[in-house]
């Protein structure tokens, strides 16, 4: 290798991922501030800042046509641009909600925003990655910055346990994972996926080349808490403090379905893979729904309502076409939106002083009236997330679902659409009890009442951009939805993602 | 002025009326208690489009359809969905229901919910309902129709909960909305299935196109729409909220749940009727369904003792009358008898609603004056009542005499059109219209005989509640029973804008002329083959009949009812047995659904699952901190086996996954 014109491609590079750099060196310098300056109240707002520049600079990348940077480890262009935007709006949201929260749990630690931050670009890159090395390293930057965030009340047994059960079963899963890239590349002889299905049309290693698919599709769907690996999800989600399981629950599944979706772009037929991802979609559906009906915790339920979500992306995948590829980012974008809205709720509403870890549903009766502005942008976001028009839930639903169709997956849509049926039931219990119960008649709320529950204005204001986002969305979807589609456009429509 | 900006007014006045009935309220704490305020302007929002309807149908060219095209609301590769209405023969004749009826309803509700507490909130519904009722009626394609469908289930959720702290109510309005989902899951299917087949979703497209999708498609989808109208309109075996939805304030129940939203499974039908008549076998299922659901109804109408009971489940029967017609072919009946059910039927329901209110205060001084408490919609404890309210009573026996078919009142001429197409179709080769023309005589028999008894119970014999020498009921103020005396004159009049073929061979049958499409209008018939000579005699026979078994059933229950008022009761289930109490007991078809649906589910939910699950009811969190102290503790917690099992499933998961990667 010629190792004098190395340095050639750098600036180039620096300018394709500069909100990936920004974003990591901002995480840096976060550390030392931290360091020097011991929970500075400026920490979070630089993050803050970092990634609405981050977000700003990739806006304008939405139209480029597709690149590699790094020596072909990261792709650059509108589908990347896409995901880090989901991602990045994902973190700027969580990190807003989660200073006057972590404040109130009295863990307004400096660090704590590095880690977002560094989780933020380990997404980033694994939503962007071209190759199979990058996509672990993104995949393992995010999971452990996961980790700590999940046990960051560490005097809390819960979170500690839950973090312990997160990092041992992640770990287990990474073993599936790294083992599909080894099979991968055995089969293959390259680590980059564009030029994968190349490789693999030289050989005959078929046998292990799918083997390899599949064991990546492990890793990936215990990402997205897809069923059956969905299980650690309800504990984690359930322990970590409110405002970063909404963080967790969003922006990490919008990565991962990213990175998921350029393999299966790469792993052609997809006729292979088809009948894995429509089962492993019913059962999610099945699984997270149905679950999701007994919970007396919120946090729980929307734990279970996430893996659900899961599935209803999943069946976009399924469908294998470009049709269903568009409709599953559009998904994540807006399911992103809803659900740091209804976590963001859940933050401010906890008064048992443990992460509402223990808190029923019960004892939030009557909550609407007395916080209007909560209980209002939670019917909202209640509405969405069942996927009622005109709100942003139902065209996500409609994007996944009518590709499937055309698909010829029509059982997979009446499996979903049934089980979204059933999902009208626990979301609409929120809002029964939030509005139409009151304290006097559940002893629970007793205890609720005394509480004073601040909203403060950025919070408040972070709810708001959600439900205005969400009626845009429902309103006026098409130019996402046209954009999401034309990354996937083009002439010789697989080459148009892998330059 | 021109279409765009009428229909704009048309939608955005209701609209605007519940932001101005609820929003306002929220912050402004005295509006809350100005009833005349909020009545007035709750009224004049639905009452101004009615006007503005009935200006865009005076101005209407028949056959020629106006499109009001907003804005694109998505436009997405092959997807084009616009924020679009359509004015035609159709929209119009259900605007006009629905804003007609309606503002004579919210006039109504003004009297009724005097003094709730609720008041403004309850009109705020009320006429986000008609919002969303009209985007349902008029939107030009399957989304902006769905997004109205979706919109009158939410408000029908808040409505029938409106009363929400009686808990009973909340889980009526529970039941509603889920099963309403499970009809819309189907609507749903069927959109993607036609968005697939046709690659648009407005109306145009659907019905030009719709014929040319290959057969087994055609039937799965007109069999999914039909599956989401029986959401919707409470048809066997999604009816089961119809009745329990009655918990809602009545003026709802005659709004919602008699003269609108429970007719939109049949617009829709109507709306789509040429694909819905290229599927013939999917018809038989329309039609069977619907009679067994008409007959069905009727028999459990006889036993309840509810005075909005009785009405919810003629309701059903009635819906089920109208689907016979669109299984045989006939959609312009449907619709036809869907606008004289409105009026007859509201005019019930609110003539009810006018007992009610009058039963109430007898409830309250006899629980004053003896403690006693009785049940103001219970008819076993009123009786009489046509003394003391002569217009609630003159206009619930006109309405029951049009329900009950007694020419020439409205529900004649639309009930006999109804069995006269199933007969003709039976006629024209298929056979199952003679079942359908059999079930609808019986029926018919058994709707003039429950509403029949229904009045006579509640207006006439003894007085039979309580301290009936003492306490005596008021008639309602006028703002409830000026409504009651239009709906009743329309109730009378209504038939005549569909006339049957003997009077100038059918010349006359306004509604057809203007709805079918043999005229210019939207909505498909099927093609018979010409009727032999003779058939004229046929036509006059089946009239004779039509009005005979209404006069019998009619007849009967007077001379049952009249004077022995409850005798009859007990006479019924000593002879009855079996077939009564299943009646009572509504056929158990609650319990049925409890034991196979959704106790399973439940049960599924928290002990099924849970061995894949564990500690999902408590939250392992939850559990688990109560058995650890610490974290080296928590340590060992994990070894007792919940992490290995998770690990386990993952394994299973993998091996699932690779096996079906490398063998599917």
């Amino acid at each position: 290798m010629d190792l004098t014109n190395i340095y050639a491609s750098l600036p180039a590079d620096l300018v394709a991922t500069f909100s990936m750099v920004l974003v990591a060196l901002v995480a840096l310098a976060l550390v030392v501030w931290d360091a020097f300056r011991n929970n500075a109240p400026g920490i979070p707002w630089a993050g803050v800042v970092a990634l609405g520049v981050a977000i700003v600079w990739e806006l304008f990348a939405l139209g480029d046509a597709p690149g590699t940077a790094w020596y072909g480890m990261v792709r650059t262009g509108g589908f990347a641009a896409f995901v880090n935007i989901v991602v990045l709006i994902g973190a700027l949201l969580s990190i807003i909600l989660s200073v006057p929260y972590l404040r109130e749990i009295r863990h307004a630690h400096g660090e704590v925003y590095a880690i977002i931050l560094f989780a933020t670009v380990g997404m980033m890159l694994l939503g962007t990655a071209n190759n199979l090395v990058a996509v672990f390293v993104g995949l393992e930057t995010m999971s452990i910055s996961l980790y700590i965030l999940t046990g960051l009340v560490r005097e809390d047994e819960g979170a500690t346990e839950s973090a312990l059960k997160y990092f041992l079963l992640g770990a287990f899963s990474t073993g599936f994972f790294l083992y599909g890239i080894a099979l991968l590349y055995g089969a293959t002889g390259t680590m980059d996926l564009a030029r994968m299905s190349e490789g693999l049309a030289a050989g005959e290693n078929l046998v292990m080349f799918w083997a390899g698919v599949g064991l990546l599709l492990v890793g990936f769907l215990f990402k997205v808490s897809a069923a059956p690996f969905h299980m650690w999800t309800p504990d984690v989600y359930q322990g970590a403090p409110t405002t970063l399981t909404a963080y967790m629950s969003t922006a990490t599944k919008a990565a991962t379905f990213a990175s998921l979706i350029l393999v299966l772009y790469a792993a052609l037929p997809p006729e292979r893979w088809t009948m894995v991802l429509a089962v492993i979609a019913v059962l999610t559906m099945v699984v997270g729904n149905v679950l999701a009906i007994a919970q007396q915790n919120v946090k729980r339920m929307l734990a279970y309502s996430s893996i659900a979500h899961a599935g209803y992306v999943l069946v976009g995948l399924a469908a294998g076409t470009p049709a269903g590829y568009a409709g599953a980012l559009f998904y994540l974008l807006v399911y992103s939106i809803m659900n740091i809205g209804a976590f963001g709720v859940m933050a401010l509403l906890e008064w048992d002083g443990k992460e509402g870890q223990t808190q029923t549903l019960n004892s939030l009766a009557g909550i609407g009236p007395r916080k209007p502005l909560l209980g209002a942008t939670m019917v909202v976001f209640m509405f969405a997330l069942v996927g009622f028009p005109p709100l942003g839930g139902f065209w996500g639903k409609v994007a996944v679902f009518a590709p499937a169709v055309e698909a010829g997956l029509t059982w997979l849509v009446i499996v979903g659409v049934l089980a979204s049926a059933v999902s009208a039931y626990y979301y609409l219990r929120v809002l029964y009890v939030f509005w139409m119960r009151s304290p006097e008649d559940e002893p629970e709320a007793a205890a609720v009442q005394d509480r004073v529950f601040a909203v403060p204005v950025t919070s408040a204001a972070v709810l708001i951009v959600c439900v205005v986002l969400l009626l845009y969305f429902g309103v006026r979807p098409g130019g996402i939805l046209e954009t999401t589609a034309s990354f996937f456009a083009g002439p010789g429509a697989s080459m148009a993602l892998l330059p | 002025m021109d279409a765009a900006l009428l229909v704009q007014l048309i939608l955005l006045l209701p609209l605007a009326g519940a932001v101005f009935n609820g929003i306002l309220p929220l912050f402004l704490p005295a509006l809350r208690t100005r009833e005349p305020l909020i009545g007035a302007v709750a009224t004049a929002v639905v009452a101004i489009p009615f006007v503005l309807v009935l200006i865009l149908f005076l101005g209407y060219e028949p056959g020629q359809p106006v499109i009001v095209d907003f804005f694109p609301w998505i436009v997405a590769g092959d997807l084009e969905v616009h924020f679009a209405y359509r004015i035609d023969e159709l929209s119009l004749v259900m605007g006009l229901i629905v804003t007609g009826v309606g503002a004579l309803i919210h006039l109504y509700a003004v009297g009724y919910m005097h003094g709730d507490s609720g008041f403004w909130r309850f009109f705020a519904y009320l006429n986000l309902f008609i919002f969303a009722m009209l985007n349902l009626v008029l939107g030009d394609n399957m989304v902006v129709l769905f997004l109205g469908w979706e919109g009158v289930g939410v408000c029908s959720y808040l409505l029938i909960g409106f009363w929400y702290t009686n808990l009973k109510n909340s889980a009526a309005a529970n039941k509603a909305f889920i099963v309403n989902r499970i009809g819309d899951f189907a609507f749903l299917v069927a959109m993607f299935l036609l968005f697939r087949e046709l690659g648009g979703l407005d109306f145009t497209t659907i019905t030009e196109g719709g014929g040319a999708i290959p057969e087994a498609t055609l039937n799965w989808i007109v069999l999914l729409l039909f599956i989401g109208a029986t959401g919707k309109s409470a048809q066997i075996p999604l009816f089961v909220w119809l009745p329990d939805a009655m918990a809602g304030p009545t003026p709802v129940s005659a709004l919602i749940h008699a003269a609108t939203m429970v007719t939109s499974g049949l617009y829709l039908l109507a709306r789509l009727s040429p694909v819905v008549l290229a599927a013939p076998d999917i018809m038989v299922v329309i039609a069977v369904v619907a009679a067994l659901t008409a007959i069905m109804a009727a028999s459990i109408a006889i036993a309840q003792n509810d005075i909005k009971k009785v009405l919810a489940y003629s309701t059903v029967s009635q819906l089920g009358y109208m689907f016979m017609a669109a299984g045989v072919g006939a959609f312009f009946v449907a619709i036809f008898h869907v606008m004289t059910h409105a009026f007859f039927k509201a005019c019930l329901f609110l003539g009810s609603g006018s007992v009610i209110h009058a039963m109430h205060h007898v409830e309250h001084e006899v629980e004053h004056k003896t403690g006693k408490h009785i049940d103001p919609q219970d008819m076993r404890t009123m009786g009489g009542l046509k003394k003391y309210m002569p217009a609630t009573s003159r206009t619930y026996f006109i309405a029951m005499l049009a329900i009950a078919g007694i020419p020439p009142l409205a529900g004649f001429f639309s009930k006999d059109e109804i069995l006269f197409k199933a007969f003709e179709y039976g006629y024209d080769g298929h056979a199952y219209a003679w079942f359908v023309w059999i079930v609808g005589l019986l029926t018919a028999v058994l709707t003039a005989f429950y509403m029949a008894r229904s009045y006579y119970l509640t207006f006439e014999g003894e007085e039979r509640w309580p301290l009936a020498d003492q306490v005596h009921p008021h008639e309602s103020p006028w703002t409830m029973t000026v409504p009651l005396w239009v709906l009743a004159g329309l109730s009378v009049v209504g038939g005549f804008l569909g006339l049957p073929g003997v009077i100038a061979h059918g010349e006359w049958n306004l509604i057809h002329h203007w709805l079918g499409e043999p005229y210019g209008g939207p909505v498909a018939e099927p093609v018979l083959a010409p009727h032999g000579e003779g058939f004229l005699a046929i036509e006059w026979g089946l009239i004779l009949l039509g009005a005979g078994i209404a006069f019998a059933g009619w007849l009967f229950a007077r001379a049952k009812y009249r004077t022995d008022g409850l005798a009859y009761d007990a006479h019924l289930r000593a002879k009855l047995g079996g077939l009564y109490r299943a009646w009572e007991g509504k056929y158990y078809w609650d319990e049925l659904y409890d034991r196979l649906v959704v106790r399973p589910l439940m049960r599924f939910s928290e002990r099924g699952l849970a061995a894949f699950d564990r500690y999902v009811v408590d939250g392992a969190v939850n559990g688990v901190a109560a058995l650890t102290a610490g974290i080296s503790r928590g340590l060992r917690y994990m070894q007792t086996g919940i992490v290995q099992n998770y690990a386990l499933a993952i394994v299973f998961g993998a091996l699932l996954v690779i096996s079906l990667i490398l063998f599917a």
